[in-house]
């Protein structure tokens, strides 16, 4: 498969009143066509600026891209987003075009004043370069896709008249009525019960199929990975600490810290056992400690994880980790 | 009572709140959050709630503290410290207890609430959120409670140093362990956790998890634990109820709720579940629509319209909640026929 983003060197950092924040300090990824990249890891590890690194949509001030490239494959062209005007011309029509975001929370990106109609009709015009009547067609086509009961009816109701479930489906239509290349889904489901989470996933995963789109998942649940994601990476204060297939992250787990997550949660699917939590908690933004940043709370720690950074890098073919036991 | 070691015994348990309108405030219609629910908790068993959001789980939890209550039902507590020297223990019904009594029960029963952050004072320091209900019920004073305040932060894996700084100095698993610690502070039998791990970081939901087992061995707690994760309440419970609109549509022995479901939705939550392991293919069943509201359910069983086995009978007949044998409970008018899929082990 080839690549349709490729993620180098990224850092973004925040320059706050208390200090600077390296929200992503130095992350490699890419994301391959038509094939779903999960990205995992706590509160606060940098996952949703990561996202929105990529979407140009990083407030400055206070954040800044500092360093790295971000490199969008398309018709055969390369083109480097971190170059671009985040508010100009060309970053505009990728975004919505040919990236689009769903996030956590449906209500902030859906207006409430408006109509959900009107709102998916406004991106179909935009971006898809047809008539009202001929939009609003596709509209519905589109909420009967992502299984709104009724869609005649509810394209004319208000985002608060709609369930949680049915608002974050009306985020799905949105995003994906002008047929992105990239889907980046941050948390789309940690707000749904179970029930209408499995509906939703069902959902993106068939659509994404029907569309050939590629898409970038956030959670922080490694269930929702394991089912939806071919590639993994696991972040941790800002970095990558392994990255691979969803199976070589899952059944070889290399890094500590991912070792460290899989057996802190309960498997509906495993006879009960004692669950071994990871010792500690995630160290403050300012306090991030030298060398690897999970030293302090890792089992299998070294003198030389206490001095130096390990570099993220391939332990066997295909499966990255950042961990001085693999040196 | 149903059997000898029954702690707490919840009764034909119904709690209605109005929905009002208009300016005059008029109560048009009754939200039917809890819809006469049985359930009883044995002494030091673990029992599990769980069900999606607006079920009536907390609901369930907080009239059985008698913070809410009820429209009608009773709720039945053995309490032991209320117990005279000829007697074991005292039966008490918390919904019809004088106020003497009731205090006596809050230290029976204690709550730990989701959001460790605004359950807090934050202008209390960790030692004084602590030790407060040892002041207000009179058990201990100056330096002696000084002394079970330490031991209680150390009981939940915190420094005695802590005791003098305020909850924003603490992170979100921390504040919980603060929140445990002050549960724990009377000495109580029953503890009513409602979701408290939902809130924090995975990495330190274990550590919660753990650090409630290990307290209930050393204490002998009884926990009612709420929650809508099923993959935890598996995990830390000896018995699950499974609500849905107000209602326990099932209840059993975890392993038996998971390897012989009874219910078309206990067997559609635990499939729904997503399951860390790539490897694992176990189809999904999907239910359709959405949980209709408790202001107005549907007709008959409750669950028909997502039901993918319901017959005429379920549209138009309320199952009751009937035994099966054993300590198996269910709500369902095919339970004896349907034959449905239980978790598959990984
Ligand atoms: N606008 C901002 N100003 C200052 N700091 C910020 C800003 N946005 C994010 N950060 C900081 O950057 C770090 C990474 O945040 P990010 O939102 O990417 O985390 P996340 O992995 O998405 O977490 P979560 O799972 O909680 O959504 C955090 O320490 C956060 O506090
Ligand atoms: N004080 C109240 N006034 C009116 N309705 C209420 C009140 N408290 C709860 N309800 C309603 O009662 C129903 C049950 O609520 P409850 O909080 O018990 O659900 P829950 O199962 O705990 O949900 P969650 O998982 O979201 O915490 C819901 O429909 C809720 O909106
Ligand atoms: S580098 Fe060292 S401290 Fe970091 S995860 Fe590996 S073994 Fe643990
Ligand atoms: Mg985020
Ligand atoms: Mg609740």
């Amino acid at each position: 498969m080839a690549p349709l983003i490729e993620v180098r060197g990224l850092k973004t950092y925040f320059y706050t009143d208390d200090g600077v924040v390296r929200a992503v300090d130095g992350v490699d990824f890419t994301i391959e066509q038509e094939k779903t990249l999960g990205v995992v890891g706590e509160s606060g590890c940098g996952k949703s600026v990561t996202a929105l690194s990529i979407m140009g949509l990083i407030q400055t001030p206070p954040g800044k891209i500092e360093a790295g490239e971000i490199l969008y494959h398309r018709n055969g062209n390369v083109t480097e987003l971190t170059n671009l005007d985040p508010k100009g011309k060309e970053y505009r029509s990728i975004r919505g075009n040919e990236i689009a975001m769903i996030f956590q929370e449906p209500m902030t990106s859906l207006n409430p004043v408006y109509t959900i109609g009107n709102q998916i009709m406004e991106a179909i015009i935009l971006h898809q370069k047809v008539g009202k009547k001929e939009a609003r067609k596709r509209a519905v086509a589109m909420l009967e896709a992502v299984g709104i009961p009724l869609p005649r009816q509810r394209i004319d109701e208000y985002p608060h008249q709609l369930s949680g479930g049915m608002r974050q489906r009306a985020m799905i239509a949105m995003a994906l009525s002008c047929n992105p290349s990239l889907l980046i889904a941050d948390e789309p489901t940690t707000a749904l019960d179970v029930t209408i989470e499995a509906q939703v996933l069902t959902l993106m995963h068939d659509l994404r199929k029907e569309f050939k789109t590629a898409m970038m998942l956030i959670t922080h649940d490694l269930g929702v990975i394991a089912s939806m994601a071919d590639d993994v990476v696991v972040m941790y204060l800002g970095k990558i600490v392994e990255g691979s297939t969803v199976r070589n992250v899952f059944h070889h787990t290399k890094h500590p810290y991912t070792q460290g997550l899989m057996s802190s949660i309960p498997s509906l699917a495993t006879k009960r056992h004692r669950l071994v939590p990871i010792e500690g908690v995630v160290p403050d933004p300012f306090e991030v400690p030298a060398g690897c940043g999970f030293e302090p709370r890792c089992p299998q720690s070294m003198g030389i994880c206490k001095r130096e950074t390990p570099p993220l890098k391939e332990v066997v073919p295909g499966h990255r980790a950042a961990c001085w036991l693999y040196e | 009572m149903a059997s000898d070691n029954v702690l707490l015994e919840v009764k034909n348990l119904k709690k209605y709140f109005p929905v009002r309108k208009g300016i005059l405030r008029r109560v048009v219609a009754h939200v039917k959050a809890v819809d006469d629910v049985d359930l009883y908790i044995k002494e030091g068993e673990t029992f599990g709630l769980v069900g999606e959001s607006g079920c009536g789980k907390t609901t369930i939890g907080r009239t059985i503290l008698r913070l809410i209550e009820p429209t009608a039902g009773g709720v039945i507590f053995r309490s032991k410290r209320l117990a005279n020297s000829s007697e074991q223990y005292r039966e008490v019904d918390v919904t019809a207890a004088s106020p003497k009594v009731m205090k006596a029960l809050r230290r029976d029963m204690q709550i730990i609430f989701q959001d460790p952050y605004s359950s807090l004072n934050p202008r209390m320091t960790v030692g004084a959120i602590v030790g407060e209900p040892l002041l207000v019920h009179g058990v201990a004073r100056g330096s002696e409670r000084e002394d079970r305040v330490r031991h209680l932060l150390g009981a939940v894996g915190l420094k005695p140093d802590h005791m003098k700084r305020y909850p924003h100095e603490f992170s979100g698993g921390q504040r919980q362990r603060i929140g445990i610690a002050r549960a724990l502070a009377l000495e109580p039998q029953l503890i009513v956790a409602d979701e408290p791990i939902s809130a924090l970081d995975v990495s330190i939901q274990a550590q919660v998890l753990n650090l409630l087992e290990d307290l209930q061995d050393e204490f002998g707690l009884t926990y009612l634990f709420i929650a809508h994760n099923l993959s935890v309440v598996k995990h830390i419970s000896d018995r699950v109820a499974v609500m849905y609109l107000g209602r326990i549509v099932e209840l059993a022995r975890t392993e038996e709720l998971f390897d012989n479901p009874k219910h078309p939705y206990t067997e559609a939550l635990m499939s729904a579940v997503p399951v860390p392991d790539p490897d694992y293919s176990a189809e999904r069943i999907i239910l359709k629509g959405d949980v209709p509201s408790p202001v107005n359910p549907p007709s008959g069983c409750y669950f028909h319209p997502r039901c993918r086995y319901a017959r005429e009978v379920c549209k138009t007949e309320t199952p009751v909640y009937r035994h099966l044998g054993g300590e198996h409970f269910v709500t369902c008018h095919l339970a004896d026929s349907l034959n449905l899929r239980p978790v598959r082990k990984g």
